[in-house]
């Protein structure tokens, strides 16, 4: 019986409570500032009150750039040789791929006609000066280490680059293609020694008919990683 | 028969030292600030969460695991490049870690060392993008480098220089551009594109009307942008020109090129 009183107390006590809520909002008592909680999914009992965190990725240095210094010997076909020498810059995009650009100068000797003629001259002396520039894609084909004596190790690559850009030569820009091979020697995590070798081809009709020259280019380098 | 001038060749030992010279100031600029790094000492610590964490000798696949560190130790991170991280032991020991392990340590407040990735949604909301591109420019060879800044995933707005070097003429060419990507979410983008500049062109001196020429430039154009790989971008395209000259006839020009971007 008691708990039969006891359930029925609580159905009264219930419904009248509500009802009194009923007639609160009715009459306007109340606090009507507070909104009503918005809709919630059913089913969703704890507000989750933890923050979201903003994923920052880590500041690290990154050292995907490698600028730098060259000079060495360009073979001029059919003007002898000279020194050349010039500025590097590369991204490198894996840790196979990079782009290069370079920027190098030399200059132009005379001719064997030139000099077995006397002052007889094919071009000026202003156009012997040799400008070019060379946009390429380079490719680290053989990574690997030198050891120097028992406690030094040196990280190097064997890479192969080709691409394009113009020379500046003979009073005349022409477009020109390069292909070659170099070898980087990696002094420490950010500096590099490079030996490169680039053939530079281009088509040039100053000596009669047109034909394409190929102007072999030795150098050593110094880059920096930044 | 005279003796060969030789006054108007600059003596190579002269310019083997200057040369060599410029090099060495470079190299003593280069180095310098070089020397501060060790001292600084906030590079970004990562614990290991892994069972280990191998350290290579290289920033490359082929580098042999010289040195492995157990799972709770902490690492300096010193710097990254490409895909590899130069990290620090606690014994002072350096060695290289690729991406996939480095992403399996913790920071300091417990976070994943996480790195994002370019994915093929950079490629479709990357903002920035430069490439290279070279080919045939109305018969002559040209070489053509751009940046290109993207308004919204589908309109972009870009900046070219081109140089142009042919048989008859040799020239320069700078303008902008209007690019619409229809479908900037596929691998393969096709694009169209229209915009204006100048050209100046420089006839060779063995063809007649040797002066040079200034003239405004017109095109319209389409092509593809692909994503390759990481930020990594081929682009092919084909445009069509009209040079507004100063003569009776415009002159129709097109040109076909291709290369690679990388945006960031």
């Amino acid at each position: 019986m008691e708990s039969r009183f006891r359930v029925l107390f609580l159905i009264i006590a219930t419904i009248s409570l509500s009802g009194c809520a009923a007639m609160k909002n009715l009459f306007g008592f109340g606090d009507k500032e507070t909104p009503p909680p918005t809709a919630e999914p059913p089913g969703q009992v704890i507000d989750p009150q933890v923050e979201r965190r903003e994923i920052k990725e880590p500041k690290i240095d990154r050292e995907d750039f490698e600028i730098g210094v060259f000079a060495g010997i360009l073979s001029i076909e059919d003007f002898g040789s000279d020194v050349s020498y010039g500025l590097r810059l590369a991204y490198h995009i894996t840790e196979g791929f990079f782009l290069e650009t370079t920027a190098g100068a030399s200059r132009g000797g005379l001719t064997s006609f030139e000099e077995l003629s006397g002052d007889a001259r094919l071009i000026s002396d202003s156009e012997r000066d040799y400008y070019y520039y060379n946009l390429s894609l380079g490719y680290n084909i053989l990574p690997g280490e030198v050891f120097l004596g028992e406690g030094r190790a040196y990280n190097t690559n064997l890479y192969l680059i080709a691409g394009v850009g113009a020379t500046r030569f003979a009073g005349d820009d022409r477009f020109t293609v390069n292909v070659g091979a170099g070898y980087r020697f990696l002094l420490n995590d950010s500096v590099a020694l490079h030996i490169d070798f680039r053939d530079h081809l281009y088509d040039i009709d100053l000596l009669g008919e047109e034909k394409t020259v190929h102007n072999l280019e030795g150098h050593l380098g110094f880059t920096v990683f930044f | 028969m005279s003796e060969p001038s030789t006054t108007t060749i600059p003596s190579t030992p002269q310019r083997i030292k200057s040369a060599f010279a410029a090099c060495l100031c470079v190299v003593v600029l280069l180095i310098s600030p070089a020397a501060p790094l060790e001292a600084a000492d906030d590079y970004r610590s990562v614990a290991v969460a892994d069972p280990y964490l191998e350290m290579h000798t290289g920033p490359g696949r082929g580098y042999p695991i010289f040195h492995v560190i157990d799972r709770g130790e902490t690492v300096d991170v010193v710097k990254q490049r490409t895909g590899w991280f130069l990290v620090r032991a606690a014994n002072g020991k350096e060695g290289w870690v690729d991406r996939e392990q480095m992403e399996l340590t913790l920071q300091r407040d417990g976070e994943r060392f996480s790195l994002r990735r370019a994915t093929i949604e950079d490629f479709t909301n990357a903002r920035w993008e430069t490439g290279i591109l070279a080919g045939d420019f109305g018969g002559a060879n040209s070489i053509a480098v751009y940046g290109s800044y993207s308004l919204n995933p589908n309109v972009s707005v870009e900046l070219w220089g081109t140089q142009i070097l042919g048989n008859f003429s040799n020239g320069w060419m700078a303008g902008g551009n209007i690019v619409h990507e229809a479908f900037p979410e596929w691998r393969v983008s096709p694009f169209f594109t229209m915009g204006a500049g100048y050209i100046r062109t420089k006839p060779k001196s063995t063809i007649v009307l040797p002066e040079d020429r200034n003239d405004q430039i017109g095109h319209v154009g389409a092509g593809f942008r692909i994503y390759v790989t990481r930020r990594f971008v081929l682009r092919a395209e084909y445009k069509s020109y009209v040079v507004f000259t100063s003569r009776d006839d415009n002159e129709e020009i097109e040109e076909w090129k291709a290369g690679f971007a990388f945006f960031f």
